[in-house]
């Protein structure tokens, strides 16, 4: 495998295991959401984002060997999506500055010289407009809400709120990809995704975060002690049986 | 949580031309999340390209008790249905 083509594949495995830790994260709430309309809210949400999964590591190689035979160290996620749900506003607030960042970044995508890339970009982008927007209601109405739901909104804003800085981290990978025109800068969305978090909570009645020291490392596989508990009930039935199928 | 907020009633249609019909219902605190919980609801299988949420409160409804006199007296009055006529087999879509 040539130098670009390792680089690609590690910008699709980041990518996916995005997307396949945070719809793993959100199937969690399945049967447990605090309103059945709202379990299902989230279910799409998760069935979305795994089908993105199974996209882009389809496209990096073998889906289903990536996403069930790789260890904590192998995946490339960004340690936003790996964070535990908390509570229900908790999990708002991760999913609103994920999606509020995916959503800049894909569309973007649609513009990349890689032809998988535009053409996953343009139906993912559809998608994920919607999280965003859903998310950015949801933090309005808890933010704007009662005393409670203000207080937990509040809380799980500032517990995500050290993740932002990774979004934006560009590493030598990435930084090739984005040479190349495969990839979007990240950095030059960031003040957009600043200013979009900024209207979201002036609406919601919140004070931004302060801002905290960033923690940085999952696209190197440095990851924190929640994913290997995502990872072991996710991946036990392949472990466990290798190769089974429906 | 559901339990607090007001019921909607969630209407589809399911293709440009038809009309929307009845679907179902839905928990949801105001209209916009009335809309995405009847979105997500109910049209996850491609069912429509157009959704209504209407407050459930703000139908009204004939009472049961009068069906009688407001439907039974139609059922004796078969010339209201047009098969007394022969169509020509030229006339299309009737």
């Amino acid at each position: 495998m040539t130098a670009p083509d390792a680089g690609r594949v590690d910008y699709l495995l980041r990518l996916g295991d995005d997307s396949l830790i945070l719809g793993q994260r959100l199937g969690e709430w399945c049967g447990h959401a605090p309103a059945l309309e709202v379990d299902l809210t989230l279910a799409n949400f998760a069935l979305d984002l795994i089908g993105q999964a199974t996209l882009l590591l389809g496209e990096a190689g073998d889906a289903d060997q990536l996403a069930f035979h790789r260890d904590v160290l192998d995946l490339k996620n960004c340690l936003l999506v790996e964070q535990p749900n908390g509570d229900f506003a908790r999990t708002i607030a991760r999913q609103l500055l994920f999606s509020t960042w995916q959503h800049l970044l894909l569309q973007r995508l649609t513009q990349s010289t890689d032809r998988f890339l535009t053409e996953f970009a343009a139906k993912a982008v559809k998608e994920v407009a919607y999280h965003r927007e859903l998310a950015s209601e949801w933090t309005i109405r808890l933010g704007d809400g009662t005393d409670e739901s203000a207080r937990r909104m509040a809380d799980g804003l500032d517990w995500c709120w050290r993740f932002i800085p990774e979004l934006f981290e560009v590493d030598d990978v990435l930084e090739a990809l984005i040479a190349a025109g495969v990839a979007p800068d990240p950095r030059q969305f960031e003040d957009e995704y600043r200013r979009s978090l900024a209207a979201v909570l002036a609406e919601a009645k919140l004070d931004p975060p302060a801002e905290q020291r960033p923690i940085l490392g999952g696209r190197r596989g440095h990851h924190s002690e929640h994913l290997g508990h995502i990872l072991a009930p996710m991946q036990y039935l392949q472990r466990t049986y290798p190769g089974a199928k429906w | 949580m559901s339990g607090d907020w007001p019921l909607w009633e969630v209407f589809i249609r399911s293709r440009g031309g038809l009309s929307h019909r009845h679907a179902g219902s839905v928990h949801a605190p105001d209209a916009q999340l009335a809309l995405a919980h009847a979105r997500d609801t109910y049209t996850r299988r491609q069912e429509g390209v157009s959704l209504w949420v209407v407050p459930s409160k703000e139908i009204v409804a004939s009472d049961p008790d009068h069906a009688g006199e407001l439907f039974e007296p139609a059922e004796s009055k078969i010339y209201r249905h047009p098969t007394f006529y022969d169509i020509p087999d030229e006339v299309k879509h009737i």
